[in-house]
C-alpha cells in the first residue's frame, strides 16, 4: 500500500512509478488510481488470479511480501507450496484460528487453496524488515542460543535443526522463518502452546513450543524478526535436514494433508 | 436484580404454560406413519437407488452442516448451533451402533423429523428444525434415513447441550411445542402448479429456509406462517433478507434466473450470497437439480410483495456521514463497484438494489465491508474473486459513513448506520 500512498500524495511521481505500476499489477490493488483512470475509461477487470485474491493480497501483499507495517500479516512468499496450502485448510478446517483467515477461506475448494498456494509460493520479492521490541542484549543472545543450539535441559532442538541453516525452510514443508515480524512469531509459538494452532499428528511444533517458556518466546522471536535475511532466501533441498523429532507433516508427502 | 427478576418471571409463565400444555396436549399428537412403512427391512435400506436420493435430499436439507464438526468426520456431530438460550450440538447421525443411529428403526427417525421427539422420548430442541422437516414426505425421510445408514460408522459421542436456565429443562419444550410447533406433512395447494408445490414443499420442508428468513420472537419462535420475510439470524449476526418481492430489502426486480444463480452458483447479476448462506450455497443448493431449483424460483417469485421499508427520518443531520462516505467509496470501492454501484457483471456484485445492502439493520454491508470474503467457491465458480477486508485500514466512524452512504446511495433507500453501531462487528466470531 506504500506505493499506493505515493502514487495519491504525490502526483508528479505518477509518470515515474506507471512503469513499475504496471508491471506490479498495481492498479488493481489501489483503488483510488484505478478510479482516476476509470474517469476516462472504464478498467476492465483483469481475469488473473492476482485480481481473484485481492482479498489475501490486501494484507499479505500482492507479491505475498507481508505487511512490515502491520508487525504482524506474515510474508507468504517463496514459503513450500505444501506448506501454504496445508495452512488454508488448517484455517478452513479450526486448527488454526484466527477470525478473519478462518472467514476467509471457509467456502474455498482444495484445489483453488493450491492454486492460491502456488501463486505465493512462487514469488520472489524482496523483504522487508519490521519493528522489533527494544530488548536487552541478553534476551537477543537467549533467543539466538535456542535457535542455534536448542536447550539440551529440557531436550528442545534448535530452530535450524529442521528450518535449515539460513532459516529459510525446506521444500515442500517447513516454513522459512527469516523475515517474519516478532509480533507474528510469538503469537504463533504462543497459539501452539495453547492449542489454538495445531498441525499433523505428531504435532512436533506444539511439543516444542511446550518447551519453551514464555520469556524463551519472546527471546527467540526477537531474535530472528531482527535478523537479516541471507542472500539467497529459497527454500533448502527436500531432504537436505533430517529433523530430530517425528512430526506429522513430514510423514505425508505432497498431500498437502 | 432485574435480570433475576426476569428469570423468575420467565419460569413462571413457562410453568403455567406447561400445565396448559399438559392440560391440553394429554393427546398423541403425532401422526401416524403409513401402515406400510412402520416395518422397514435391512435389505429395503440397502436399495443404491434409494440411497442416491436420500444423499440427494439430505443436500438439500443441508444436513451436514450442523450435523459435521469443523474439520471433523462427516455426519458425526459435533458443530454448535449457537442460539440466544446457549449451544446446542448437534449429534452423531452415522450409523454407529453405540454413538449414533445404528440401532435405530425408520419409526425412530421418524418421530424424530417428523415429530421432534428423540428415540428415549425427550423432547428435541428447535435448533434442529423439526418445524420445518415436519413436513417432509414419508418417502423421502425413508431415502435420507437410507442414506444415512450407508455412511461408514463414527464412534463419537455426542455432547449434550449446555442451555442457560430455565431453558435446559426440556418440559418447558412442551409449552413450547403447543405454541409454535405445528406438526403436519405438507398438504399440496391444488390451486397452485406441480412446479409451484415442489417449490414450496423443498423450500418449507428439507430446506427449512424460514429458520433464517424470518423473525424470531423472544422464545426464539417463528410466526409459523413460512412468511419468509426476513430476520436476524439469532447469536451470527446476519441479516436473512426478505425472499419476497419487496422493494428496497426485498428481492424485488429478480428474475427466476437471477435465484436459480445465486443458489447454483453463489452469485447473481443481483448480489451474491454471504455469510451463512454462502455456506448454505456451497454446501447445499449448488448440488440441486435445476428443475428443483427452478421450482424454487417460481415458489419464492410467488411470496407477497410487501410493503417497502421507508428510511426513518434520521434524528440527527446525516449529511456529512454521507458526504464522507461518498469519499470513501470513491476511494476504495468504486473501483470495483462502479461509481454508479452497479458492480461488474459475473465478478462484482452491484450494491445498487442489493439486498444485502438494503436490509433493515444494515449488519450485512458493515460485516462485508470489514471481513471482504470470496464469492462462493461453487463447481460453477471454482476460482471466485473475493474483496479484501477493511476492518484494520478504516475506523469505525469510516465504516459507518460508507455504508451509510450505500444505503442511500442510487435506487437504495435503508436508513443510515451510525459508528456506535460498528465496534460489535468488529468481535463477531465468524462461526
Amino acid at each position: 500500500m506504500n506505493l499506493c500512498a505515493k502514487l495519491k500524495e504525490s502526483p508528479n511521481a505518477i509518470s515515474r512509478w506507471l512503469s513499475i505500476a504496471v508491471i506490479l499489477g498495481l492498479p488493481a490493488m489501489c483503488p483510488a488510481f484505478a478510479v482516476d483512470a476509470a474517469a476516462s475509461a472504464a478498467v476492465p477487470i483483469p481475469d488473473t488470479l492476482q485480481q481473484r485474491i485481492a482479498a489475501c493480497t490486501a494484507c499479505h501483499g500482492v507479491h505475498g511480501e507481508g505487511s512490515a507495517d502491520s508487525h504482524f500479516f506474515p510474508r507468504l512468499a517463496g514459503k513450500p507450496v505444501n506448506y501454504l496450502a496445508r495452512q488454508l485448510q488448517y484455517f478452513q478446517r479450526g486448527q488454526r484460528r484466527y477470525a478473519p483467515m478462518q472467514y476467509m477461506v471457509q467456502s474455498l475448494s482444495p484445489a483453488y487453496m493450491r492454486v492460491i498456494a502456488e501463486y505465493f509460493s512462487i514469488q520472489r520479492v524482496p523483504y522487508q524488515q519490521s519493528l522489533v521490541p527494544t530488548l536487552s542484549a541478553a534476551v537477543l543472545q537467549r533467543g539466538e542460543q535456542i535457535v542455534t543450539q536448542g536447550n539440551p535441559a529440557t531436550k528442545l532442538p534448535a530452530c535450524q535443526s529442521c528450518h535449515g541453516r539460513q532459516l529459510t525452510g525446506m521444500e515442500p514443508n517447513i516454513p522459512g522463518l527469516v523475515g517474519l515480524p516478532y509480533d507474528y512469531l510469538s503469537s504463533q509459538l504462543g497459539s501452539w502452546r495453547t492449542g489454538t494452532r495445531s498441525s499433523a499428528a505428531p504435532d512436533c511444533m506444539a511439543q516444542i513450543a511446550n518447551r519453551l517458556s514464555p520469556d524463551d518466546i519472546t527471546a527467540v522471536s526477537a531474535w530472528l524478526a531482527s535478523q537479516r535475511p541471507p542472500a539467497d532466501t529459497r527454500a533448502q533441498l527436500a531432504g537436505s535436514v533430517t529433523p530430530p523429532l517425528a512430526c506429522g507433516v513430514l510423514a505425508v508427502k505432497g498431500s498437502g494433508a | 436484580m432485574m435480570k433475576w427478576l426476569r428469570r423468575v418471571m420467565t419460569v413462571f409463565v413457562l410453568s403455567i404454560a406447561v400445565l396448559a400444555g399438559w392440560f391440553f396436549f394429554r393427546r398423541d399428537h403425532a401422526e401416524p406413519l403409513p401402515v406400510a412403512m412402520r416395518t422397514v427391512d435391512a435389505a429395503m435400506l440397502k436399495d443404491p437407488v434409494l440411497i442416491a436420493r436420500g444423499e440427494y435430499l439430505a443436500k438439500a436439507g443441508d444436513c451436514s452442516v450442523c450435523h459435521t464438526e469443523q474439520g471433523g468426520q462427516p455426519y458425526a456431530g459435533g458443530r454448535s448451533v449457537a442460539t440466544p438460550f446457549g449451544d446446542i450440538p448437534a449429534p452423531n447421525i452415522t450409523p454407529d451402533n453405540d454413538t449414533g443411529l445404528g440401532n435405530w428403526s425408520f419409526e425412530d427417525f421418524w418421530r424424530v423429523l417428523h415429530s421432534g421427539i428423540g428415540r428415549d422420548g425427550a423432547l428435541l430442541y428447535p435448533a434442529f428444525s423439526y418445524t420445518a422437516f415436519t413436513k417432509v414426505h414419508p418417502d423421502d425421510a425413508l431415502a435420507i434415513f437410507a442414506y444415512l445408514r450407508s455412511l461408514p460408522p463414527i464412534h463419537q459421542t455426542s455432547k449434550p447441550p449446555n442451555l442457560r436456565f430455565p431453558y435446559g429443562i426440556r418440559n418447558t419444550l412442551i409449552a413450547w411445542r403447543l405454541l409454535y410447533f405445528h406438526e403436519g406433512q405438507y398438504r399440496p395447494d391444488t390451486r397452485q402448479s406441480a412446479q409451484w408445490n415442489r417449490g414450496a414443499y423443498l423450500v418449507q420442508g428439507l430446506g427449512h429456509c424460514n429458520e433464517c428468513h424470518d423473525t424470531r420472537n423472544a422464545l426464539g419462535a417463528l410466526s409459523g406462517r413460512q412468511s419468509l420475510s426476513g430476520g436476524e439470524i439469532p447469536a451470527q449476526n446476519w441479516y436473512a433478507p426478505d425472499l419476497g418481492s419487496r422493494q428496497n430489502g426485498g428481492l424485488a426486480g429478480w428474475s427466476g434466473k437471477d435465484i436459480v444463480d445465486l443458489l447454483k452458483t453463489g452469485q447473481s447479476a443481483k448480489g451474491v450470497a454471504l455469510g451463512p448462506m454462502a455456506e448454505v450455497v456451497t454446501k447445499s443448493t449448488q448440488y440441486l437439480a435445476d428443475d428443483d431449483l427452478q421450482a424454487i424460483a417460481v415458489y419464492l417469485q410467488s411470496l407477497p410483495e410487501r410493503p417497502m421499508a421507508v428510511a426513518p427520518k434520521e434524528a440527527f443531520n446525516s449529511k456529512a456521514l454521507a458526504d464522507q462516505g461518498e469519499k470513501i467509496y470513491a476511494q476504495q470501492c468504486a473501483s470495483c463497484h462502479g461509481q454508479d454501484g452497479n458492480g461488474v457483471d459475473g465478478i462484482y456484485p452491484p450494491l445498487n438494489g442489493n439486498v444485502s445492502v438494503t436490509e433493515p439493520v444494515g449488519m450485512n454491508a458493515t460485516r462485508v465491508v470489514l471481513l471482504g470474503g470470496f464469492s462462493p467457491g461453487t463447481v460453477a465458480n471454482p476460482r471466485a474473486y473475493s474483496m479484501p477486508p477493511f476492518a484494520q485500514q478504516l475506523s469505525d466512524a469510516d465504516v459507518a459513513a460508507v455504508v451509510s452512504y450505500v444505503r442511500q446511495a442510487w435506487s437504495n433507500h435503508a436508513p443510515v448506520v451510525q459508528e456506535r453501531d460498528i465496534s460489535k462487528y468488529r468481535t463477531t466470531p465468524v462461526d
